[in-house]
């Protein structure tokens, strides 16, 4: 009855699913970061392009935001991002796109964060002689993080599942795999299913978890 | 109002320019006009002592010395330096003024040494070892060393003051600005900041000290302002002060907080 998982690359396509998380997570909180940097700085226009860039981009559907790498950025202007094959071509215009659309999560979340940490903290670094990018960086930022750890756990589950709407531009991971099985297989489409949902309830549990608890050990004492 | 530097023996030379100088200082919060046509010299060792009822715009003036608050006309020098507008040179300047909060305001995700050696290390560039040093010496004469390594959260109010005293000391700071430091202390704390900053003014620090404490005023002080709806009243000294008040407002103030 599960013959069918011996003749799938399963673990092989939750790779892809893991790979194009961590990537996509790594620039979404240095992508959100900068744009939460803007959001707060006292230059009326980078504030004006950071608030301008999450109320757009985050209110685009991500699968249009994914194909809009695909058909946009690649095949109309030629962008390929280094990629010398297909494969890899996609992987990373799919991790551009989630990057481009996460991190107008991870800035919200941040802002939020930032908006706990007392004026009062920000003052007495500037009373020191810190400009801006250092109380930001040594300051406020590092007390933000630390309480924003549960929603930016959210958001990383989020993106884990979003991943999945890289099939809609070829990229080989969990989803893609799962749609060719249920053509394939459709004696044992529930087991199929149950297969999928449980690789993603696996990936994602732990995460938060272990968030949790590096929320709790993190977090700042007032 | 009258501008000489009234009480202090140090008597500022035409070379040398005052610490401080506002030059008729305007500023509002909107519609509210809270600071009056301040003009104030504050000469280098001088210990003054700002004193008003709440809403008298005393803390304002204290934060418009570094500019934390932006006064909207008029001037203000430090060391003969007009202050800059936000940007590098503002930076520097601050760097040269402690400012100690009511609130304290320590950095709440640092060990007290580490908010001592920040400004050091990241604003005069000195070298980690060094500023940890000069931290210890500087805890130790607020009597804290051995709280080095906790963070704030785990001290007393009066520990944390003290602590902040010592981070703003680090910058070896020309001048030193108290906004309300004892305000936020149970009451058993206050004498230990007290004695921090009145052997900071035996030292010959110049300090700005926004308070309630009359007692400090009287002991430490060598001069006295009296503000009152953003206006200076009265200047004059501790005892020209407390004893012959010349104004119906500070007379009133007086008669509120002596009598308890």
């Amino acid at each position: 009855m599960f013959d069918f998982l011996t003749e799938y690359d399963i673990l092989g396509a939750f790779w892809v699913t893991v790979q194009l998380t961590v990537y996509s997570a790594i620039g979404s909180l240095i992508w959100g970061t900068i744009l939460a940097g803007m959001r707060v700085s006292p230059v009326p226009i980078m504030r004006a392009f950071g608030t301008a860039y999450v109320n757009i981009v985050r209110n685009i559907p991500l699968t249009l935001v994914i194909i809009a790498m695909s058909l946009g950025l690649y095949q109309t202007l030629n962008v390929a991002l280094g990629g010398g094959t297909i494969t890899t071509t996609n992987f990373r215009l799919a991790v551009l796109g989630f990057v481009l659309y996460t991190s107008t999560f991870v800035c919200e979340s941040l802002r939020s964060g930032i908006n706990t940490v007392s004026v009062g903290q920000a003052e007495a670094a500037r009373a020191l002689g810190l400009n801006f990018g250092q109380v930001l960086r040594m300051i406020v930022l590092p007390q933000a993080f630390r309480s924003v750890i549960g929603p930016l756990t959210s958001v990383l589950i989020a993106l884990t599942k979003n991943t999945t709407v890289a099939s809609t531009i070829g990229v080989a991971e969990a989803s893609l795999l799962m749609s060719e099985m249920i053509e394939n297989e459709s004696d044992v489409i529930g087991l199929v299913f149950m297969t999928f949902a449980m690789g993603f309830v696996i990936l994602t549990l732990p995460v938060g978890l272990l968030m949790g608890r590096v929320a709790k050990k993190a977090a700042v004492k007032r | 109002m009258s501008t000489e530097a009234s009480g202090s023996g140090d008597a500022s030379t035409a070379t040398t320019p005052p610490m401080i100088k506002a030059v008729s200082a305007d500023k509002y919060f909107g519609d509210l006009h809270v600071l009056k046509d301040i003009n104030l010299e504050v000469p280098r060792g001088q210990v003054v002592v700002v004193l008003g009822p709440s809403g008298s715009g005393k803390s304002t003036l204290c934060r418009a010395i570094n500019r934390l608050e932006p006064i909207n006309s008029g001037s203000i020098e430090v060391d003969g330096e007009p202050l800059p507008a936000e940007g590098k040179a503002l930076a520097a300047l601050r760097a040269d003024v402690g400012m100690v909060f009511q609130q304290f305001n320590l950095f709440a995700h640092k060990s007290i040494v580490e908010n001592v050696t920040l400004g050091p290390v990241k604003v005069r560039k000195i070298s980690q070892s060094e500023a940890r040093t000069t931290a210890m010496e500087l805890l130790e004469r607020v009597g804290i060393a051995d709280q080095a390594d906790k963070y704030p959260a785990q001290l007393s109010g009066g520990q944390q003051q003290r602590a902040a005293i010592a981070r703003a000391l680090a910058m070896k700071p020309k001048v030193m600005l108290f906004d309300e430091p004892t305000s936020a202390l149970d009451p058993e704390m206050v004498q230990e900041v007290l004695d921090t900053m009145t052997s900071l003014a035996d030292e010959g620090m110049t300090m700005v000290v926004v308070t309630h404490e009359m007692g400090f005023a009287r002991r430490a002080a060598h001069r006295v302002i009296f503000m009152a709806d953003g206006e200076v009243v009265e200047d004059s000294t501790p005892e020209d002060f407390f004893s012959n008040p010349k104004s119906d407002r500070a007379k009133d103030f007086l008669g509120k907080i002596l009598t308890h």
